[in-house]
């Protein structure tokens, strides 16, 4: 935990150092203020519906282009050899990559909080209990796409490859929910499952369900793992 | 102290390190040489535990790769080939990363700077980035990496490779340095090298050990190669009479010129022939221009051991 915590702070560090990551989390707050402010003033509806559902769409290209370096980068300029070598395992490397990456959009997301600010101004009876649940939705879904672009990061040692693999994979869970219509009836409950939307509605909405926990940390518990096995996939 | 038992490993089909063995002792210096591609590197990522063995084991004190894989290293400070640093940190944040990573005390961390910054004379760069430092002292940085926790045990892989003369020169002093207090594995290619620094050197070719042993140790095994270079004016042809005349010896090459001819006899090395030949060339009537021995260096050991597929029962 301790080298978990030493690597995430070397990476939520680097992340910081270079223009790129301003440029990506700009882009990020342009585009969640975007879907804020449009129906606040359009329709005046104060309220972030609108926003908690575009963020998992902003997610699916924001995410992979944190995580493709995490591991990718460490590979291709060989820096992994030598942090294989520290006495640290390699699953406490990928946990220190998932965490940075948590960071990173936690702190995408804390300044979000300016539209929360806004509609505490404006808004009269408020209901908390649907921002903190929207807020702890995001966060989990934005810990599964990390997982998911950390998996693709330690793929390939080429940056733009480990982009599109996460990419592809977090449309792909994405996309499923829309896919359910098209279903026959025995099929499109499972598919409807295994959509990270579905789980995500019910968290966005202000409904916190174990089940949709449980769906949401084995998803980050099955693609951390499978990192981990890719990385000491040198030792087979 | 380090114990190489069998130590094989294979990519896919092909065999990089095929069944070596050998000992390394307390404080010793050992330069592993060898061609490119004879299974050095991975022979050294063996034993950081950085790739498997296919088979065998690498013993270090009581402990093995398999079961004490963190243990070991901790022991060990590495300095891969390519010399992998992150570029966009300066050097103390590297060096800062590397310790908290090597478990240093953050109470100690001051001290233990101070002294690996001296010792690799890194003082100047300090809050540099590493991106911005000559390869020189971005290998000054990397060794800083590979010692900063002490260890007892420090590998460093071609450590002098693509540096300019002057910065090997300053690589090898440091290096030197080290290995007063400490056991030192260098992997090269480069003979020179491991003769300026090492104590011993193991010869590897095509995964397997062909010679271990120190400098004179080595030259002194060689057999067969002690060389007489003769050079005279006169009948060439008449020196196709040495061998019969002496028995032992043999006309390795004989190369006419205007002037004068060159003939190069050669003898084992255990023998000297040199007052016999002297006496027959007194009883010709050729005029000696110059006559030298070679010392076999060990670079013909190298080479012979290394191109002409060397064969480990001639040593």
């Amino acid at each position: 935990m301790r080298y978990s915590m030493l690597i995430a702070k070397k990476e939520i560090k680097s992340f910081f150092d270079s223009p790129a990551g301003y440029v990506t989390l700009a882009f990020f707050l342009i585009l969640t203020g975007w879907f804020f402010a449009n129906p606040l003033f359009l329709i005046g509806q104060a309220d972030l519906r609108t926003m908690f559902n575009v963020v998992p769409i902003i997610y699916i290209f924001f995410i992979p282009a944190i995580t493709m370096g995490l591991i990718s980068k460490e590979k291709s300029s060989g820096t992994y050899e030598t942090l294989a070598t520290f006495p640290i395992n390699d699953s406490e490397i990928v946990m220190g990559k998932f965490f940075a990456s948590v960071g990173i959009i936690a702190f995408g997301l804390l300044f979000t909080f300016v539209h929360l600010i806004t509609i505490l101004i404006l808004g009269k009876n408020v209901d908390f209990g649907q921002f903190i649940s929207g807020y702890f939705g995001l966060l989990l879904l934005g810990s599964v796409y990390s997982a998911i672009g950390i998996f693709g990061s330690s793929l390939s040692k080429n940056q733009i490859v480990s982009f599109l693999i996460s990419l592809i994979i977090v449309i792909f869970f994405y996309l499923i929910q829309q896919l359910v219509i098209f279903l026959p009836q025995f099929l499109s409950a499972f598919f409807q499952y295994i959509s990270t939307g579905y789980h995500f509605s019910n968290l966005s909405r202000g409904v916190i369900d174990t089940r949709d926990l449980i769906y949401f940390f084995s998803l980050i518990y099955g693609f951390l793992f499978l990192s981990t096995k890719i990385m000491e996939s040198r030792k087979w | 102290m380090i114990q190489i038992l069998n130590l094989t490993k294979d990519y896919d089909s092909l065999r990089a390190v095929d069944q070596i063995n050998f000992n390394i002792n307390e404080g010793e210096i050992i330069g592993f040489l060898g061609p490119n591609g004879a299974g050095k590197s991975t022979t050294l990522k063996m034993m950081t535990s950085f790739l498997p063995p296919t088979d065998g084991n690498v013993i270090v004190d009581d402990l093995n790769i398999y079961d004490n894989s963190k243990e070991i290293r901790k022991l060990i400070g590495y300095l891969p080939e390519s010399n992998p640093l992150y570029m966009e940190m300066t050097v103390y944040e590297y060096l800062e990363f590397v310790s908290k990573a090597r478990e240093i005390p953050e109470s100690k961390f001051k001290s233990v700077l101070k002294k690996t910054i001296e010792k690799t004379g890194l003082a100047s760069v300090i809050s540099k980035p590493i991106s911005t430092l000559s390869k020189g002292y971005k290998q000054r940085v990397g060794l800083a990496q590979a010692i900063i926790h002490d260890p007892k045990i420090i590998i460093l892989d071609e450590p002098t490779s693509g540096l300019d003369p002057n910065q090997i020169v300053e690589i090898r002093e440091l290096i030197k340095e080290l290995g007063k207090e400490k056991t030192l594995i260098i992997s090269s290619h480069i003979l020179q090298e491991v003769q300026a620094v090492c104590d011993r050197i193991v010869i590897i070719n095509k995964g397997k050990i062909v010679a271990d042993g120190s400098t004179e140790e080595l030259k002194a095994g060689f057999k067969g190669r002690n060389r007489l270079h003769i050079n005279f004016i006169g009948n060439a042809n008449i020196v196709d009479e040495i061998p019969e005349k002496i028995p032992g010896t043999k006309i390795s090459s004989l190369e006419k010129k205007d002037m004068s001819s060159e003939v190069i006899v050669e003898y084992s090395s255990d023998s000297d022939f040199r007052p016999e030949i002297y006496q027959w060339i007194k009883s010709t009537d050729i005029i000696l221009l110059e006559m030298r021995r070679e010392h076999v260096s060990l670079e013909e050991v190298f080479h012979s051991l290394t191109l002409e597929g060397g064969d480990s029962n001639e040593i």
